[in-house]
């Protein structure tokens, strides 16, 4: 195994597919779990089980679902081909469709959990001292409900960070082009590279355990902050 | 001037609000869960009323025949809400800041300095709203909402977030506030002493309709309906039938007792006793107009006021014959638990309802 000569692709690519994914989640998964939450109940069950279902889906039916959706023979796939140019399957940027729709789920649930739990009055009271209601939402209602925003933005871009199923699917594996680490680590075992595998295997494991320790500071952050808060009454 | 004549469907009944303010202190005394807060939010642009009008000083805020709403943000009225409401993410400066709409942003660091001192929140500027006391957030809240510079001034149970110590204060507060702002200010609440002590005029609101206003004053010593009694703190009440009329002589039902009262009137149908207006005699005194005998069940002295429970004598088994008395506690001779003793209630003590 020789370090120096390693082919870091699959980092610098997966890195870059899961953070365009969090950002595209962080804003779609805010905007529907607030719009959704004022929605009338029976609508808002339905949108809710279709916006949630990525979450317990095998990721290969997702995969199914996106290919059938975007390849080169659906209408929208040929749209792009005919127009742009431009495939949307087997790229590298085509493994941020299967990751955007597999980890939306978990910003958009926590986000909507802590909408629910935000304090309408200071909405209304934002209201009628004056305020937009594009001013409110992001200079009241975000930053009081950041904790679970930020806890759901860390999980999305964890999952978007380690999906497999459906980005082999979209994606495929090509060296140097549309590999990530998790489909590295599948190639590398397959051809029977162990030592390059578990280097893999390695980072990833390193890369979650930050990202889990962050979720875990945050949430303990929190409840030392409800702590004094209840110290203070 | 303020006019609000609106209703409103809830889930159990249906709000049917309707007075007018002025400049003075309007209270709307309520049981919880009567549509006091609903009404609020109504005047404020947060919930919509299905039909009627809502004005101030000739602007129409709400008019549901000429489909006219206006947002809360173009209403400009001061709400205070029950538990304040102050951004938790800013500081105190943060939330006056807030406060000041973006036509007055040039004048606005005089103005933040003056409600500062005004509203004594020196040294707290760079707090976060947690960490302060309710009399401070209350301030705080108040404070932003005078940058506002707002209309009218509505305050909801302004001070029912607050333990006993620091309401006392913070009605102080309040009562030196409403004296500088000369402008309608609309209180709701479910507590009297709030009504007493801040307020000039009143309607009570029960199961979301509101009743005439009337003077304090008034709503204490003459309430309009049973629920308006309940509400002003009486805790006496018995069925009549009335025995004479111009003698004022009439039967009190459920206390079993035969009373008099120049009060008295035809289509009177209860009658009720604040616990604080009965008298108690001495053995050695002679006897009083509307004398009772009744038996001591419970004393509960606590400090300066004893609270006794009481039956009329012969009438110990009725749950309807309960009496509750409050006597000084340093009155010699309290009848203790069990004992006997005569009170009177003076004639003119006694209140009447027609409902």
């Amino acid at each position: 195994m020789n370090i120096a000569n390693m082919d870091w692709y699959p980092l610098w690519n997966s890195l870059r597919v899961a953070a365009i994914s969090t950002v595209i989640i962080f804003f779609s998964g805010i905007y529907a779990a607030w719009y959704i939450a004022k929605l009338p109940r029976f609508l808002k069950g339905i949108l809710d089980v279709i916006l949630t279902l990525p979450l317990v889906l095998p990721p290969t039916v997702v995969g199914f679902f996106l290919l059938k959706l975007l390849g080169p023979y659906s209408a929208i796939g040929k749209f792009f081909i005919d127009t742009a140019n431009t495939r949307l399957v087997m790229e590298w940027y085509s493994a941020i469709f299967a990751s955007v729709v597999v980890a939306f789920p978990l910003m958009y649930r926590t986000a909507r959990g802590a909408f629910e739990g935000f304090d309408k009055d200071l909405q209304y009271a934002g209201q009628t001292l004056g305020m937009s209601n594009t001013k409110i939402f992001w200079k009241i209602v975000i930053p009081t409900t950041s904790q679970g925003i930020l806890a759901g933005t860390v999980l999305a871009f964890a999952r978007a960070l380690g999906e497999y199923g459906a980005t082999s699917m979209i994606s495929g594996y090509t060296p140097g082009k549309t590999a990530t680490i998790s489909t590295t680590v599948y190639q590398l075992w397959r051809t029977g590279n162990d030592a390059q595998a578990y280097l893999w295997v390695a980072i990833n494991v390193a890369i979650s355990t930050v990202v889990l320790l962050a979720i875990n500071s945050l949430e303990s952050r929190n409840s030392n902050k409800i702590a004094a808060v209840e110290m203070e009454r | 001037m303020l006019r609000v004549n609106f209703r409103k469907q809830l889930n159990n009944f249906e709000l049917k609000v309707n007075f007018e303010a002025d400049s003075e202190v309007l209270g709307i005394l309520g049981p919880s869960g009567c549509g006091k807060s609903m009404t609020l939010k109504c005047i404020a642009g947060i919930e919509k009323p299905d039909s009627g009008t809502i004005e101030l000083d000739g602007l129409t805020l709400f008019d549901s025949n000429k489909r006219i709403n206006l947002s809360p943000q173009n209403r400009r009225l001061g709400y205070l809400f029950q538990h304040y409401a102050l951004f938790p993410s800013m500081t105190v400066e943060q939330n006056l800041l807030a406060g000041i709409r973006p036509e007055d942003q040039a004048t606005s660091q005089k103005d933040i300095a003056e409600i500062i001192k005004m509203m004594k929140l020196e040294g707290l500027e760079k707090k976060k709203p947690q960490f302060l006391s309710g009399g401070q957030r209350q301030r705080v809240a108040l404070g932003r909402i005078l940058l506002n510079k707002p209309k009218i001034l509505m305050l909801d149970e302004p001070t029912a977030a607050l333990d006993q110590y620091l309401k006392w204060q913070v009605q102080l507060e309040l009562v030196e506030l409403f004296e500088r702002w000369q402008k309608t200010i609309l209180l709701v609440t479910h507590n009297r002493e709030e009504i007493f002590q801040l307020c000039e005029s009143v309607s009570v609101l029960t199961e979301g309709v509101n009743e005439p206003k009337q003077s304090v004053t008034s709503l204490f010593e003459a309430p309009q309906s049973l629920s308006a009694g309940i509400l002003a703190g009486c805790r006496n009440f018995s069925r009549i039938e009335i025995l004479d009329l111009p003698a004022g002589l009439f039967k009190a039902v459920d206390w079993g007792l035969v009373l008099q009262s120049p009060k008295l009137t035809a289509d009177a149908i209860n009658c009720g006793a604040y616990s604080h207006n009965f008298k108690l005699l001495k053995p050695e005194d002679s006897a009083a107009i509307n004398q009772i005998s009744l038996k001591c069940h419970y004393n509960f002295s606590n400090g300066a006021i004893a609270s006794l429970v009481c039956s009329p004598l012969g009438q110990e088994a009725s749950n309807d014959a309960i009496l509750y008395l409050e006597i000084d506690s340093s009155t010699p001779n309290l009848p203790q638990s069990g004992e006997s003793f005569n009170a009177s209630l003076p004639p003119e003590n006694i209140i009447f309802f027609k409902d």
